[in-house]
């Protein structure tokens, strides 16, 4: 086996976020059974609370840092010096801000560490946020995933769609604007990726909720794209970004005449699927549009024991 | 009576200057101070010292009241030290017996309490008074000039520099690190805004260079060392082996013709990498020198040592490939230095969201360069990468230039040559061409009109700033293309523009080595890192090393006229120096009393002129004074305090010290 794993044996922390504990629960679980079939342990942040992302920063930045600074303490309280990863973008770019806003503003160091003391956990800096992405592609690294790979996919092209809060402003999960890395993973699973000019673009976002028609026409821009491209699925790194893309292809359909019926994956679960995870704990069954494609792919007998 | 056995006599002249100094300082009450202060003959004010009748006054009193030392209450001495150095010459007196007190900039100009800035002059005044009483006279050393001259770099500020100064007659070593001259330019095709063929302008004036018998030309060769001072440089050159004799080759090029390679293998760099040549080339048809050369990365022979050497064969009697040469430094001796070593354009690449390196139809302008040239790799078809002509092209301005992201500068030239490069994909394909851009600059002769004429040719002008290349498309019109998305600031929306090529026009940045060029020359860079002139205004090609000049787009991104002009004037400069035949040089150097130092050497790496060598006989430090600036770092690093400087002497200090704090 070659020797290019650079995991922490002690394993990692990680921060779910709601997300994770709700529309993007597939997330937690593919990711979870990922890490099972690379033995990288890892434990959820015992007592976390809300991140302080989307509108707590935009309403009210200050509890946004106190909210954002009490997870990254409790994990720079846990044992071990274990990194945390933070698989939801929002959770990342929020916690990555209030370390680096820290470091930059007294005032928002003083009034967070004020806080931090009065509620007696120490210092949060010196916890290192990490994407799994990114964390998977260095830490891990190509050769180990290679090695790895049980499942041989027998599924279309898909396209990589890294969204814009996990590679903007930092530039560590990948490189702001032509990232690859999720790419080399697939393809190192052995799954066809296409090039794909729109995989930093906005999803919506909240505007899904919002500005309905404007969120709406920013998924029809990046499913017809793909299409075009000659994928066959997308795969994403961000719980909003799968959420918004697999939710309105029926509306997108019937308000364009334009078909599309995608099956839109968290990158863990067809990166998980290829390492030979238990399909049942991939959370395959939770997507919403191309659940056939899903179900032909990667859920028959004679594929889930199609072994390399 | 000798200075020695009377009181040291000392005269006073406090300048209004105008309004300058007189509407904040009572020049009269300083002047009334002043003749009471110890050594004081006479004390005067007037209206304006630096004026002939000022000059004259100071004259007459040296005579009249036998005076001793002066000291001038005046402007910055950086502007007048010399005028009244002169003016107490003139009197009989050495020049370095005054002293001038800055009351302008360091008082009335940064002051508007009249009784303390008055108070503050008088305080001045009497500082000075006391050290002046302590100057000793001084003498101007004179250093000869070496009439011969380098100029580095053979761009066409190099060539214009080199020719300039041989056409006076005098010798010049032109050094260019590329196997032929002619730079950048002899990469064109046309220039603006006359749309000259570059060609046929650049080409015969690297004849000249060529055949011109006071100009010795080193292709493939760099500075690597430069030691002495002005008048007297000694400047080691390195020069890499061509494998060809020079003289020997006759440019047949049948060498080429009969390399092992039937196909040329190696990225042509003269054409941007649009081409392939072989290990055995000459860069260009009109190369200066018209001789071929090998590259030892690609040649067999020199990789390996086992080619069938059918260049040779070639070659046959003239014996002009030479595998066996090697590389060398040879030491000139020259007077004055031309720096003229040009810049290199914006890597695109580093703006992956235009696409450069990602989608194949996305040139830099400087392929598109090679491209329209009848020479280039296409003969002067501007085509695809699939060999298709392009309907539509878009030109983005600005790229790598008055950008936060990459560089703040404006590259001066991109405007245009998009323009002049919009003009020539129109001709030869007859393409729709859109420009964007974020202001249009077009200040030079003739430039404007050029503007206005590309407008009613039909090329369509965009302001904004493009956001992206990309490829993705909305409707069955924009498939395939390249589409340029771009907030259009004068129709007020966002516009998504489809064509075939883009054209990045990639602004000018510093050559990627010229830091070490330039602490190699011993002079400064700009923030954006091009070389630093000695003065913005005043001395635009001369630079803080004296007879160190500047000439092209080191200095900062200019166009080929603006080169030119001031690739004459750095040859002037040269010529001003060595018509001057000898140098004066200032005497506040430092020196060191041998008999006290220790040779501990500490001095030595110091000194930023390299001015401190050691005398290994006597075990003692030596500065050359003709190299010395008079910067004082060696006085002050000195342990034993056995460095001293000229007009900076301890003594002058400490009274000068004690003057300003009214201490006895």
């Amino acid at each position: 086996m070659p020797k290019t794993s650079k995991t922490n044996p002690q394993g990692y922390l990680y921060f779910p976020g709601c997300s994770l504990k709700a529309t993007g629960a597939a997330y937690e679980e593919s990711m979870l059974e990922l890490f099972r079939s690379l033995d990288v342990p890892v434990e959820e942040l015992d007592d976390w609370n809300c991140c302080g992302a989307t509108s707590y920063m935009a309403v009210d930045e200050d509890s946004a840092f106190l909210l954002s600074a009490r997870n990254l303490s409790l994990a720079h309280k846990a044992p071990g010096k274990r990194d945390l990863l933070a698989p939801c973008a929002a959770c990342y770019l929020v916690l990555r801000k209030t370390q680096e806003y820290a470091k930059k503003y007294p005032s928002i160091k003083k009034e967070v560490s004020d806080s931090l003391n009065a509620v007696n956990l120490p210092g949060m800096n010196s916890v290192k946020v990490r994407h799994p992405l990114e964390m998977l592609y260095n830490d891990v690294g190509l050769d180990a995933i290679k090695s790895k790979v049980k499942r041989r996919w027998r599924g279309g092209q898909v396209a990589c769609y890294y969204g814009c809060q996990a590679v903007r402003p930092f530039d560590e999960v990948d490189r702001p604007l032509n990232p690859m890395r999720m790419d080399e993973l697939m393809r190192a699973a052995g799954i066809p990726t296409v090039d794909y000019s729109l995989k930093t673009k906005c999803c919506g976002g909240s505007l899904t909720g919002t500005i309905h028609d404007v969120g709406v026409r920013l998924n029809y821009i990046l499913l017809k794209e793909a299409v075009r491209k000659g994928a066959q699925a997308i795969v994403t790194i961000c719980p909003l970004c799968q959420f918004n893309l697999d939710t309105y292809q029926k509306e997108i359909t019937k308000a364009t005449g334009e078909h599309f019926d995608l099956p839109i994956f968290f990158f863990t679960q067809t990166l998980g699927w290829a390492l030979g995870g238990e399909i049942d704990k991939l959370g395959l069954k939770r997507c919403i549009s191309g659940r056939s494609q899903v179900k032909d792919w990667m859920m028959s007998r004679e594929e889930v024991e199609s072994y390399v | 009576m000798s200075e020695a056995k009377r009181t040291i006599r000392v005269g006073v002249y406090i300048c209004h200057c105008g309004h300058n100094i007189g509407a904040v300082v009572d020049c009269k009450a300083v002047a009334d101070y002043a003749a009471n202060l110890p050594n004081v003959t006479i004390a005067r004010d007037y209206k304006y010292m630096c004026s002939d009748p000022g000059q004259e006054m100071v004259q007459q009193d040296i005579k009249e009241f036998q005076l001793d030392r002066v000291v001038v209450a005046s402007c910055s001495p950086l502007l007048h030290e010399h005028t009244f150095r002169e003016a107490l010459a003139h009197g009989g007196l050495n020049p370095f017996y005054l002293q001038m007190v800055n009351i302008r900039e360091h008082d009335s100009w940064v002051h508007t309490d009249k009784d303390a800035a008055t108070e503050k002059a008088k305080d001045l005044v009497r500082a000075a008074v006391r050290r002046v009483v302590l100057h000793k006279p001084l003498e101007r050393r004179q250093v000869g000039i070496n009439p011969n001259v380098l100029v580095v770099g053979g761009g066409i500020a190099g060539i214009h520099a080199a020719l300039t100064l041989a056409n006076a007659g005098k010798k010049v070593i032109l050094v260019e690190r590329e196997p032929t001259i002619g730079g950048h330019m002899a990469k064109f095709d046309k220039t603006f805004p006359t749309m000259d063929c570059a060609a046929c302008i650049l080409t015969p004036k690297m004849s000249q260079v060529r055949n011109h018998p006071n100009i010795t030309l080193w292709t493939l060769s760099e500075v690597t060392k430069v030691e002495g001072y002005m008048g007297n440089y000694k400047v080691t050159v390195k020069r890499w082996p061509r494998y060809i004799l020079e003289d020997a080759c006759i440019g047949c090029q049948e060498c080429i013709d009969a390399c092992v390679f039937k196909e040329g293998k190696t990225e042509d760099a003269f054409n941007e990498g649009l081409a392939k040549r072989k290990p055995i080339y000459i860069p260009f048809p009109q190369a200066v020198p018209q001789t071929v050369v090998i590259d030892p990365a690609a040649c067999i022979q020199l990789k390996t040592g086992r080619c069938k050497k059918t260049c040779v064969e070639a070659c046959g009697e003239r014996k002009a490939i030479r595998f066996d040469m090697q590389e060398t430094d040879q030491v000139v001796d020259v007077g004055s230095i031309i720096i003229a070593t040009g810049y290199k354009t914006f890597d695109a690449a580093r703006m992956p969201d235009l696409g450069y390196g990602i989608y194949p139809n996305v040139y830099t302008a400087l392929e598109i360069e090679r491209l329209v040239n009848a020479s280039g790799p296409t003969a002067g078809e501007v085509v695809l990468r699939d060999g298709s002509k392009p309907q539509s092209v878009g030109i983005i301005h600005c790229v790598g230039s008055r950008d936060a992201r990459t560089n703040p500068h404006c590259s001066r030239v991109c405007c245009m040559y998009s323009l002049k490069l919009a003009h020539l994909i129109k001709e030869h394909t007859g393409a729709e061409v859109f420009n964007f851009y974020i202001d249009m600059r077009t200040p030079g002769k003739g430039f404007e009109e050029f503007y206005q004429k590309l407008l009613h040719e039909g090329v369509h002008m965009i302001r904004g700033k493009v956001a992206e290349v990309t490829d993705w498309a909305l409707d069955p019109t924009e498939e395939g293309k390249l589409i340029l998305r771009v907030e259009d600031t004068l129709a007020g929306f966002v516009r998504r523009i489809p064509v075939d090529m883009v054209v990045l026009s990639t602004g000018l940045e510093p050559q990627e080595d010229a830091n070490e060029v330039r602490r190699l020359f011993n002079i400064s860079c700009s923030p954006g890192g091009f070389f630093l002139e000695r003065h913005p205004k005043l001395a635009p090609v001369s630079t803080f090393s004296d007879g160190v000049f500047l000439a092209g787009c080191c200095q900062g991104p200019k166009d080929i006229p603006d080169t030119v002009a001031q690739a004459g004037a750095a040859a002037a400069e040269a010529l001003a120096l060595i018509d001057a035949n000898v140098q004066e040089l200032e005497p506040n150097t430092a020196f060191i009393v041998q008999e006290e130092c220790s040779g501990c050497k500490t001095c030595i790496p110091m000194c930023p002129y390299s001015a401190i060598s050691f005398k290994e006989d006597l075990k003692v430090a030596y500065i050359n004074e003709a190299l010395c600036k008079g910067c004082g770092t060696c006085v002050a690093a000195c342990p034993s305090g056995t460095i001293k400087q000229n007009l900076f002497e301890d003594e002058e200090i400490y009274e000068e010290i004690k003057g300003v704090l009214n201490y006895a």
